[in-house]
C-alpha cells in the first residue's frame, strides 16, 4: 500500500440549510486513482470540489470537519488558497479552454506564477502537451485558437494546461462525460499514464470507466459515503446492498 | 355572437398593428423631413467650416469639434468608473448583498433622474463647490474654474451616461462563462489575475458597446450642459479645459429659438439636426452590431 | 516549480498587494456610485436651503439688471466684466471680504420667499417685484404630462401588444428595434421637429391660435415617452409564461382573446410601471418643453394655450441668474421637487409594481 495523500475526517457540507455531504471520512493514497461514483446529486462533485476549496467561491456555504493533505488541514486559516490550488489541478466536466491560442492556454498557469522567460515557457508548453499525447495533433497550430479543437482535444488540452502548473494532485470532474467513445478511451489511457506521477481523484457516473481506471472506488448516495474500498472488491463483492444495487444497475 | 367576436378581435389586432406602424411612420417622417430640409446645406464644407456672419452662414465645425471633445473627456471619466463598478457588482459583491442591491438601485435611479437635474448638480457641485474651491485654494480667489467650461460639462455628462456604461459592461461580463473563471482559479490564479486576464478581455466588446452607447447618449443630450459649459458662439476652438465650447445639440436649440434670423437659417438648423442624428444613429448602429456579435458568441 | 508536498511553510498565507489594492479600489469606486446619488441630492437641496433662510444682511441685487437677453453671454466681451464676479461667489466671499453680497445670505429683505409666496399663482421672477409662484409651473407640467401620456400610453401599449402577441416572429424582429430607434433620437431633435413641423401642421389641423402650446409640447414629449412605455410593456408581456397562453389557447380561445383576457391582465403591473416611468420621463423633460410649449406661465385648462414646465423653467432661467440670489435658490428648489418626484415615481415602479408582477406570475396574489 502506498502512502496516504488525502484524508477527510467527518467532512460535512451545507448549501445554506441544505446538507450536501454528511460526515464523509476517506483516505486516498498517493499516486493512485480514486474514483467517486453514485447517482447524480449524491454529493460526489461537491466532495471533489471541497478538496481544492473550489466551493469557497459559492456564497452561503458551510463546511465542517477536516481535509488533510500530507497531514496539513487545507481549511486552516493560515493556508493560502491560491497556492493550494497551484498544487491541486482540476479538470472540469465541460472542457473549458480560454478564448486564447493553444500556446497561451498552456502558458497561462506558468505565466501567472511569474515565469516570463520565453524559452522556459515554450519548454513547459511542449512538455505538457507531450505528456497528454496531444502534441503531435497541435504542434503546427500553436498560435491558433484553442476553441477550434475538437471536444476530446480540448479536454486533453485542459489536462495539459493543468500539468503545466506542476501539481501533485489532479481532480477530475466527469472529464469524459461529454466525449465520444474514442476520445473517452484516450482520456482513460491518459489517466493511466498520469497516475505514475500524480495522485488522481476522479468523479464519474460511468461505472465501467471507474472499474477500468481506478484503484479505489467510493460510492456516494444522498450525501453519504456508503462504501469505500479497492475497486475490484467494490465491483465484485460489495459489502453493502445499496452499492450492489447501484452497480448492478437496479437504480441510479 | 361569433361574428361580433371576430369584429372585436379584428379591431384589436388592427388597432395594435396600426399603432406599431404609426410609430415607425413617425420615425420615417422625421427622418425624411430632416433630410429634405438639410439637403441643400449639408456639404463637406458645412461640417468643416466655422460659422460666419453672426451664424447666419458658414458651417458648424466648432460645434462638431466641441461635441467630440466633450464626449472624449466624458468617456475618459465614465468608462473606467462604470467598468469598475460593473466589475464590483459581478465579481466582488454577492448577488443578494445589501450593498450590491443598494448600488443597483443607485444606478437605476441615476438612469432615470431628469437630465436637467444633472445640470443643476454640475452647477452646484462642479462649478461652485469644486471649481470655487480650486480657485480659492490654488489661485487665491482668482476666477478660473468656478465658471462653466468644457471640463465641468463633460463630467456632468459622464454622470448621466454612467448607468449606460455600467449596464452594458455588466451584461458583457456576465457572458464570460463561470467555467473559465473556475479554470483560471483552479490553476492557482488569484481573483485579480482572473479578472485581468480572463474576465476583462472576455468582456472587451461589451465595454466598447457601453462606451459607444454612452457617447451617443452624451452627444445628443443638451439639458445638462445648458449652464455648465456650452456656449452660443465662440470665435475660436476650446484649447484648455477651462474654456467653454460649442455643441451640436445646443446649437440646434439656440439657432431654432434664439437666432436673430430663425427663418433665414432654417436650412442650417436642419443640416445641424441631420448631422446630430447621423452621428447618434451611426454610434447606435455600431453598438447594436457589436452587441449582436456578443449574443451570438454566447449562444455558440 | 513548487516545493514538493503540502507543508505549512509552502502554503502559508501570503499577502498580495495587487490583490489587496484591486479589491479596495474596485469596492471604493463602486461605493462612489451611491455617493454620487447622495451628492446629487445634497448639492441640489443645499442650493435650495438659502431661499428659506432669514437674511441677516445684504443689499438686494436688482435682478432686472442681470436679466436682459443673456444668451451667449459667455462669448460676448461686454458681459465678461461683471459676469465672472458672480460665479463662485459663495466660496470666494471669504476672500473677497469687501464685497457686500457675500454667500448665501445675499437674499434681500423683500426677496425673501415664504411657502405662501411659492404657492402664488404668478411666476414673475425677473420683475422689480419678483413673484415666485410655482402653481402655474405645476399646472403647466401636469397638463403637458397628461396630454403626452394620453397620447403615448395607448399607442405604445397597443404597439407592444402587437409586437408581443400578434406579429409573426420575423416581423417582431423588425418592429421592436425600429420602434426602439425612437429612443435614440436626442430630445433636442424631437423638440426641433415639434417646433418646426408639428407646431405648424397641428395648428392647421385644429385651427387654434397660439402656435406653440401644451398640446404640441405634449405630443412631442409623448414621442419621447413612447419607446420607454413600449419597451417595458413589451418586456412585461413577453415575460408572461407561455403556459398561461397555451392553457387559454387549449380552451379554445383565439389568439386575440388570449392576448386581451390573459396576457394583458397578467402584465398589468408591468404596464403600470411602464406608464410611471413614462410619466417620469415627461415630467423631467427639458429640451422639448423649452422648444415646443411656448414657455408662458399661465394657469389654464385649455390645452391649446402656452405652458411653462418646471424643467423648462430651470433650463431657460438658470443661465441668467445671479449665484446665490433668491431666483437661483428657487430654481434649485424646483430642481429638488423634480428630483424628489421622479425619484418617488421610480421607487414606486420598482418596489411596488415589479414586486407585484413577480408575485402574480408566481401566483401569490390573484
Amino acid at each position: 500500500m502506498k502512502d496516504t495523500k488525502i484524508v477527510t475526517k467527518k467532512l460535512s457540507f451545507y448549501y445554506g440549510e441544505k446538507m450536501a455531504l454528511n460526515s464523509v471520512s476517506v483516505e486516498m493514497p498517493e499516486k493512485q486513482v480514486t474514483a467517486f461514483i453514485g447517482p447524480s446529486g449524491c454529493g460526489k462533485s461537491t466532495f471533489l470540489r471541497t478538496l481544492n476549496r473550489m466551493n469557497d467561491l459559492i456564497p452561503n456555504v458551510k463546511i465542517e470537519g477536516e481535509v488533510l493533505i500530507d497531514d496539513l488541514n487545507i481549511y486552516d486559516k493560515k493556508v493560502d488558497v491560491v497556492n493550494l490550488r497551484k498544487k491541486i489541478g482540476m479538470v472540469f466536466q465541460k472542457s473549458n479552454p480560454f478564448a486564447k491560442s493553444i500556446f497561451e492556454n498552456i502558458a497561462y498557469g506558468p505565466k501567472i506564477n511569474g515565469i516570463s522567460d520565453k524559452k522556459m515557457l515554450e519548454e513547459i508548453v511542449v512538455t505538457s502537451l507531450q505528456r497528454t499525447a496531444i502534441w503531435d495533433e497541435v504542434k503546427d497550430r500553436m498560435n491558433h485558437s484553442a476553441l477550434g479543437l475538437s471536444g476530446g482535444q480540448q479536454q486533453r488540452l485542459c489536462i495539459a494546461r493543468t500539468l503545466a502548473v506542476n501539481p501533485e494532485i489532479i481532480l477530475m470532474d466527469e472529464p469524459a462525460s461529454a466525449l465520444d467513445p474514442i476520445s473517452t478511451a484516450k482520456i482513460e489511457e491518459l489517466i493511466f499514464e498520469l497516475k505514475k506521477n500524480f495522485t488522481i481523484v476522479i468523479v464519474t457516473h460511468n461505472m465501467q470507466q471507474a472499474a477500468r481506471v481506478s484503484d479505489l472506488t467510493a460510492f456516494f448516495y444522498l450525501g453519504e459515503l456508503i462504501e469505500f474500498g479497492k475497486t475490484r472488491k467494490i465491483f465484485t463483492t460489495p459489502d453493502k446492498k445499496q452499492t450492489e444495487d447501484y452497480i448492478t444497475g437496479r437504480f441510479g | 355572437m361569433n361574428r361580433r367576436r371576430n369584429i372585436t378581435g379584428g379591431i384589436l389586432v388592427g388597432a395594435s398593428a396600426f399603432s406599431a406602424i404609426s410609430i415607425i411612420a413617425i420615425i420615417v417622417v422625421i427622418l425624411v423631413i430632416v433630410v429634405i430640409g438639410a439637403k441643400d446645406t449639408l456639404s463637406w464644407e458645412f461640417i468643416t467650416a466655422f460659422p460666419e456672419n453672426g451664424m447666419t452662414e458658414g458651417g458648424i465645425f466648432p460645434a462638431i469639434y466641441g461635441t467630440a471633445l466633450m464626449v472624449i473627456i466624458m468617456s475618459v471619466a465614465a468608462v473606467p468608473f462604470g467598468t469598475i463598478t460593473a466589475l464590483y457588482l459581478t465579481e466582488y459583491a454577492s448577488e443578494k448583498s445589501v450593498i450590491a442591491q443598494t448600488i443597483r438601485f443607485a444606478v437605476r435611479t441615476l438612469a432615470t433622474v431628469p437630465a436637467i437635474i444633472f445640470g443643476l448638480f454640475g452647477l452646484g457641485f462642479f462649478i461652485k463647490f469644486v471649481g470655487g474651491g480650486m480657485d480659492s485654494f490654488f489661485l487665491g480667489g482668482e476666477l478660473k474654474w468656478a465658471q462653466p467650461n468644457i471640463l465641468w460639462a463633460s463630467l456632468t455628462m459622464s454622470l448621466l451616461t454612467l448607468p449606460v456604461v455600467i449596464v452594458s459592461v455588466e451584461e458583457a461580463i456576465r457572458t464570460v462563462p463561470r467555467e473559465l473563471r473556475e479554470a483560471s482559479l483552479a490553476l492557482g490564479a488569484t481573483k485579480w489575475q482572473t479578472i485581468k486576464k480572463i474576465v476583462i478581455p472576455g468582456s472587451l466588446s461589451g465595454i466598447m458597446t457601453g462606451t459607444i452607447l454612452a457617447i451617443s447618449r452624451g452627444a445628443g443630450e443638451v439639458a445638462p450642459i445648458l449652464f455648465t459649459g456650452a456656449a452660443y458662439y465662440l470665435a475660436t476652438l476650446p484649447t484648455s479645459l477651462s474654456d467653454q465650447f460649442m455643441n451640436l445639440g445646443y446649437h440646434i436649440y439656440i439657432m431654432s429659438t434664439q437666432s436673430a434670423d430663425v427663418d433665414g437659417t432654417m436650412s442650417i438648423q436642419y443640416a445641424t439636426t441631420l448631422v446630430l442624428l447621423l452621428l447618434t444613429f451611426l454610434l447606435n448602429f455600431v453598438a447594436i452590431i457589436i452587441r449582436a456579435r456578443i449574443r451570438r458568441r454566447v449562444k455558440a | 516549480m513548487n516545493q514538493h508536498g503540502f507543508t505549512k511553510e509552502s502554503l502559508r498565507k501570503k499577502f498580495r498587494l495587487s490583490e489587496y489594492l484591486s479589491q479596495r479600489i474596485i469596492t471604493g469606486v463602486a461605493f462612489l456610485s451611491i455617493t454620487i446619488i447622495v451628492l446629487i441630492f445634497f448639492f441640489v437641496f443645499k442650493e435650495t436651503i438659502p431661499v428659506f433662510q432669514q437674511p441677516d444682511k445684504g443689499s438686494a441685487i436688482d435682478s432686472e439688471e442681470l436679466v436682459q437677453e443673456q444668451y451667449g453671454v459667455f462669448a460676448e466681451s461686454e458681459e465678461e466684466d461683471d459676469r465672472p464676479e458672480v460665479y463662485g461667489m459663495e466660496l470666494d466671499s471669504a476672500l473677497m471680504g469687501s464685497r457686500d453680497y457675500g454667500a448665501d445670505a445675499s437674499t434681500a429683505e423683500d426677496e425673501r420667499v415664504t411657502v405662501s409666496d411659492l404657492l402664488g399663482d404668478q411666476w414673475y421672477p425677473v420683475s422689480s417685484n419678483p413673484r415666485y409662484g410655482l402653481i402655474p409651473l405645476f399646472v403647466g407640467t401636469i397638463k403637458i404630462t397628461i396630454i403626452s401620456i394620453l397620447f403615448a400610453a395607448p399607442i405604445a401599449i397597443l404597439a407592444a401588444l402587437f409586437s408581443a402577441a400578434f406579429a409573426p416572429t420575423w416581423m417582431r424582429e423588425w418592429v421592436k428595434p425600429a420602434i426602439e430607434l425612437l429612443a435614440g433620437f436626442p430630445s433636442v431633435v424631437i423638440g426641433f421637429f415639434a417646433l418646426m413641423v408639428m407646431a405648424t401642421v397641428l395648428q392647421e389641423l385644429f385651427g387654434y391660435e397660439t402656435r406653440l402650446n401644451a398640446f404640441v409640447g405634449g405630443i412631442a414629449m409623448g414621442l419621447a415617452a413612447i419607446p420607454i412605455i413600449f419597451t417595458i410593456t413589451e418586456d412585461a408581456l413577453t415575460a408572461i409564461p407561455g403556459t398561461y397562453k397555451e392553457a387559454s389557447l387549449a380552451l379554445g380561445a383565439t389568439k386575440w382573446q388570449t392576448a386581451l383576457f390573459v396576457t394583458l391582465p397578467a402584465a398589468t403591473p408591468g404596464i403600470f410601471a411602464a406608464i410611471l416611468l413614462g410619466i417620469g420621463r415627461v415630467f423631467g423633460e427639458t429640451m422639448i418643453a423649452l422648444m415646443a410649449t411656448g414657455n408662458a406661465a399661465l394657469i389654464s385648462a385649455n390645452p391649446f394655450e402656452s405652458v411653462r414646465t418646471l424643467a423648462a423653467t430651470i433650463g431657460a432661467e438658470m443661465a441668467e441668474v445671479v449665484f446665490g440670489d433668491t431666483h437661483y435658490g428657487v430654481l434649485f428648489l424646483i430642481g429638488s421637487l423634480l428630483f424628489v418626484f421622479t425619484f418617488t415615481l421610480n421607487a414606486l415602479a420598482e418596489f411596488y409594481v415589479k414586486g407585484r408582477l413577480m408575485k402574480r406570475i408566481q401566483g401569490k396574489i390573484s
